[in-house]
Formats: structure tokens, C-alpha cells, sequence
């Protein structure tokens, strides 16, 4: 690790993803995560890369569709009625069995919404977004420095399991400053003998697509895929436990919504009360059997989020409904304060 | 006490922690006796802002001048009238937070001419080298000459604002000191400060400390 530097978490992305040897950006300015792309301007050109500001998001997603069809570590970056028009290609990305990182850095919605953070991308990032059947691996960082990290990660998971991986941050993880310590240059050691680079009159040529006229063909790719799927369900989970081995009350709460959910597990702790918190890092592949496994001492179960309450069913689903599962929640872009978020848990320990 | 310009201009890399030390130095300039008002003029990043701390300098009677649409998730880059105001008029002290690099000093242009004809001013480079894009003073230099192109205003001296938030040592700051003098030596402009955080008062051994208070994070 290098010595710390103070970044912001949108540079702190964009540097990592130099760092893991991503030398292709396409994007299109939109607040809260316009550093990223300013940032990448101001770099790719000093080391040989190429930063494009496309005429849209939909250039930009389809652009970053052809660099990972030749196997090279590409991206874009947006907010969220940007991320909404990169659906289409995200979804041919997926059917293509293509690996690319999508940064999402989210503000308040539905429609032009505001620039103010936001969680309510949650679905779109989570379940789809764009048609058919597919999935991203979805990271969700909670600090600068795990703005950085999350993001070597991302690529390596993607490039690890041939699928896009999505980084699902929030304008505050985006816009706010905290040192960080970036990771090394690494080189991009995995194989990727699917790519098309040309054959070189060697080998047979590789095609990129995600169109399959015979049923049973395409049939037979969603079949494949979703096995890849379970794969990354089985081995990629990640999240992190706070005080959850006595808890009465479990908070599940993730990005900047797990930060303010911590102090009040802390504040809720001096009181006496048992709380503990449980924050995805993953949000897909979700955390499910660690919740299913406190869903056998805990007494309920509070999703706070800066939504309507989206992440609220992958909880319950998780456990089964077993234990009662209550929302804690702001959206518009306002973010819940620990004396909410402690007022939720105090509410809670009365009714269980 | 430092020797207050009628109008102090604080540019900087963005994120080099201009609108805080804007903050900072208008409640000096209070503290000092002196009537004093603040003019956010921040058109790149509608994030951060000066407004944000609006009823603190407001209850220490220091006047905020805010674009139109701060705060308001509006992300329209139109600057305030009043400026024209606080340039023009000289009854009292002004303190100007511009935009982060080239693009933020822009927005100094129309101001430029009265600033320059009155001829009492600072043009702070504010700096952190603890920032990325700004690790060195030569990288420094490089940002510096991009805003000084945007705009007719010259430079007179530089910030020393290196920090790295809340987790800042009173070594953190001190290791910076041969780096701000080197750029000293590349621009010919002097130090006027190396800003140290309240908190750390007392344990960070250099000349011209300005001692400044952070906001705090709900997170």
C-alpha cells in the first residue's frame, strides 16, 4: 500500500480503475459523479489511455460493449437517469458474456429527481434493469477507501466470471473527502481466450453476440449462464458483521446508509440495547444466509435505506419473513440521521 | 494580525479546501473588527458549498452572498448580482470562494477588471498536497498556471492547506513544508499560511499557522 492521499470517492474510483489496468473510459458528465470522468480526462491521456466523453450514455455503454469484446478492462460511469439509459446495453453486455464495470453513483429519482444521494437505483442495479435474464455482481462501497478497493475487485470479478459488475455508490460516497490509501499497480494476468483480438490466421475467429435465432440455443446460454450465476452466488458474498452475535435488533444497511446506521447501533448499545448491524459489501449476490442464520436469535430486522424501502425485500426473502422486518427510510436525496435511525431501533425493541 | 486586502480571492484545485478556508478567513476578518461578507461564486461543483455554513456566519455577522440556486439540487451555473455589489462598492471586506481550477476561476472573469483597477487584493493559491492531482509543487505549478490563464487576476501568495481530513497528523502537515517551499521558489509567491485544524492547535511546530474549524459529518 502506498502512502494516503485525500480523494474523493468518485477520483478514487477512477484512479483504482487506472491502477487495475482499465485504460478505456467512456462516459458523459452528469452530478454527482462528474469528477470520475474529469479525473480520467486529466489521466488516460498522461499514460496512453483513452478517455471519451460520448454524445450520450447509450454511446458510451455501447462503446464500452466493443473494448470488452476485446477482452481489454473497460468502463463508464454515471448517476442515475444516465445509468437508466444504459440499460440496453448493459443487458447486450450480459448477453454477450462480457466482463465491464459500471459505476452508478446515485441521486434522488424517479425522473430527473435531484442531485442529492440516493439508494433507489437498488432495483434496477439488483434485479435487472435492462430485459432478459441477467445478473450483475453488484458492490457497494461504504467509504472513499472502499471506493478503491470495490473497484479492483469489481474487475477482477468480472474478468473472473465473464459478467458485468456494477459499482452502486451514492452521491455522498461520491462527493465526500477522507484519505485513502490507493492500491499498487497490478498487471491483468487472466486469459481471455474468448476475446476477439484477431486469429492471427491461428486459430478460429471469436464472435461477440447475444443473438440467438434457435431457441434452444439461446435456451442453452441462459442455462450456462445462470450456473456461472450460481457460482458467484456460492463463492462472492461479502459483507460485514457489527455486534451481531448478541443482537436483539439487526440493521441491514448498506453504502453511506450502513455509515449513519453504525453510529446509531453504537448510541443504541450505550442504552442497553442489544443492536448490531449487518452491511451487505454485495448487494447481488445478497447476503442471505447470514441473515437467515440471525434470523434465528435476533428478534427483528430494520432495512434502513435511502429509498421507499427497496433492499426491505431481499431481506425478508432472506429470512423467510421468519422475524419482523421494519424500514427505516428517507429518499429525495435526504439521508437519515443516527437519531432517526436510533429512534427506528427503540420503536422496534418495544414491539419485540 | 495579517494584513487583510480588501478583497481576498481563494482559488485552487478542486477539493484543495477553498470554500473551507473561505469560511475560516471571513470569520477571521470578524474577529479582526472588520465588516466583512462572503460571496460564493462556485460554479463547478454545486456539492460542497459556502451556503452551507450560512447561519453560523450570519449569527457572526458576516454577510453570504450564495448563487441563485444553491442548495436547491438546481445545477445552474448563474452567478449572483450582489458580487458586482461587493466588488464595486469597497465599503467592506470581501471574501470570494471560486470555483475549483480553470474552469471555477472563469467565473472570475466579469469581476476581474474592478478587482484589478482597485489593486487591494489576494489571490490565494490554495493547495493540498496531499491531493492526487496535486502531490508535488510541480504538478502544483501546472494547476496554478491553468487558473492564472483563465483569468487577468495574478496570483499574490499561497495556502499551505495540506491535510487528509480527520485522519490528519500535526506530521501529516509538517512533512509538507519543504514541498510548499519549493513552490514558493517555482512561483515567487510567498507563503501567507499553512492552515492547521483547531483541534490539532498547539502541536504543529511552523510560522504563519492559521488555525481553522471543520464541519461535521453526521457519518
Amino acid at each position: 500500500m502506498s502512502e494516503k492521499v485525500l480523494m474523493k470517492g468518485n477520483e478514487a474510483i477512477a484512479e483504482a480503475a487506472i491502477r487495475a489496468g482499465c485504460r478505456h473510459y467512456f462516459g458523459y458528465p452528469i452530478t454527482p459523479q462528474t469528477e470520475l470522468a474529469a479525473y480520467m480526462s486529466k489521466r488516460m491521456p498522461k499514460i496512453g489511455g483513452v478517455f471519451l466523453q460520448a454524445e450520450s450514455e447509450i454511446a458510451a455503454i455501447n462503446m464500452v460493449y466493443g473494448v470488452a469484446g476485446t477482452g481489454k478492462r473497460v468502463m463508464t460511469s454515471s448517476s442515475s437517469p444516465g445509468v437508466s439509459l444504459k440499460q440496453e446495453g448493459i443487458s447486450y453486455i450480459a448477453g454477450s458474456d462480457l466482463p465491464a464495470l459500471i459505476v452508478n453513483v446515485q441521486r434522488g429519482g424517479p425522473g430527473l429527481g435531484g442531485i442529492q444521494p440516493s439508494q433507489s437505483d437498488y432495483f434496477q442495479a439488483t434485479k435487472g434493469g435492462g430485459h432478459g435474464d441477467y445478473h450483475l455482481i453488484v458492490l457497494t462501497p461504504a467509504s472513499v477507501q472502499e471506493m478503491a478497493d470495490l473497484t479492483g475487485l469489481a474487475f477482477d470479478l468480472a474478468d473472473k466470471y465473464r459478467m458485468p459488475a456494477m459499482l452502486l455508490a451514492d452521491g455522498t460516497t461520491g462527493q465526500m473527502m477522507e484519505p485513502v490509501a490507493l492500491p499498487e499497480e497490478a498487471p491483468v494476468l487472466i486469459d481471455k481466450p474468448w476475446a476477439v483480438t484477431g486469429t492471427g490466421m491461428a486459430r478460429r475467429h471469436n464472435i461477440i453476440n447475444s443473438l440467438y435465432l434457435q431457441p434452444d440455443e439461446l435456451e442453452k446460454m441462459n442455462f450456462a449462464r445462470f450456473e456461472r450465476y450460481a457460482e458467484v452466488e456460492k463463492n462472492e458474498v461479502r459483507y460485514e458483521s457489527f455486534l451481531t452475535e448478541d443482537a436483539d435488533i439487526v440493521i441491514v444497511a448498506f453504502g453511506i446508509a450502513a455509515r449513519v446506521s453504525k453510529n446509531a447501533v453504537v448510541a443504541a448499545r450505550k442504552e442497553g440495547i442489544k443492536a448490531g448491524l449487518i452491511r451487505p459489501i454485495t448487494v447481488w449476490p445478497f447476503p442471505k444466509q447470514a441473515l437467515s442464520d440471525l434470523a434465528n436469535t435476533a428478534k427483528g430486522f430494520i432495512s434502513v435505506e435511502l429509498s421507499m424501502g427497496q433492499m426491505i425485500e431481499d431481506v425478508r426473502l432472506s429470512i423467510h419473513d421468519r422475524k419482523p422486518v421494519r424500514l427505516c427510510n428517507r429518499a429525495g436525496g435526504m439521508i437519515p440521521s443516527p437519531d432517526e435511525v436510533l429512534a427506528a431501533i427503540r420503536k422496534m425493541q418495544e414491539e419485540v | 494580525m495579517y494584513d487583510f486586502k480588501r478583497v481576498s480571492l481563494f482559488c485552487g484545485h478542486y477539493g484543495s479546501g477553498k470554500t473551507n478556508l473561505a469560511v475560516n478567513y471571513a470569520k477571521a476578518l470578524r474577529a479582526a473588527g472588520r465588516e466583512a461578507a462572503l460571496a460564493d461564486i462556485d460554479i463547478v461543483n454545486p456539492y460542497f458549498r459556502s451556503k452551507d455554513s450560512e447561519a453560523e456566519l450570519r449569527s457572526l455577522g458576516i454577510d453570504v452572498i450564495s448563487l441563485p440556486f444553491a442548495n436547491t439540487s438546481v445545477d445552474l451555473p448563474s452567478l449572483p448580482s450582489e458580487v458586482y455589489g461587493l466588488v464595486q462598492r469597497r465599503d467592506r471586506f470581501a471574501v470570494l470562494d471560486i470555483g475549483g481550477d480553470d474552469r471555477g476561476a472563469l467565473a472570475l472573469g466579469r469581476f476581474a477588471p474592478y478587482i484589478a483597477e482597485e489593486n487591494d487584493y489576494d489571490m490565494f493559491f490554495v493547495v493540498n498536497f496531499y491531493r492526487p492531482l496535486t502531490r508535488t509543487a510541480a504538478a502544483a505549478l501546472d494547476v496554478l498556471r491553468e487558473i492564472e490563464a483563465a483569468t487577468p487576476l495574478r496570483f499574490t501568495s499561497i495556502i499551505n492547506n495540506s491535510n487528509l481530513g480527520e485522519e490528519t497528523a500535526p506530521a501529516d502537515i509538517e512533512k509538507t513544508f519543504p514541498e510548499a517551499q519549493t513552490l514558493r521558489r517555482l512561483t515567487g509567491l510567498p507563503v501567507a499560511f499553512t492552515s492547521v485544524c483547531e483541534t490539532l492547535r498547539g502541536r504543529v511546530t511552523g510560522e504563519n499557522l492559521f488555525y481553522i474549524s471543520l464541519q461535521k459529518k453526521p457519518f
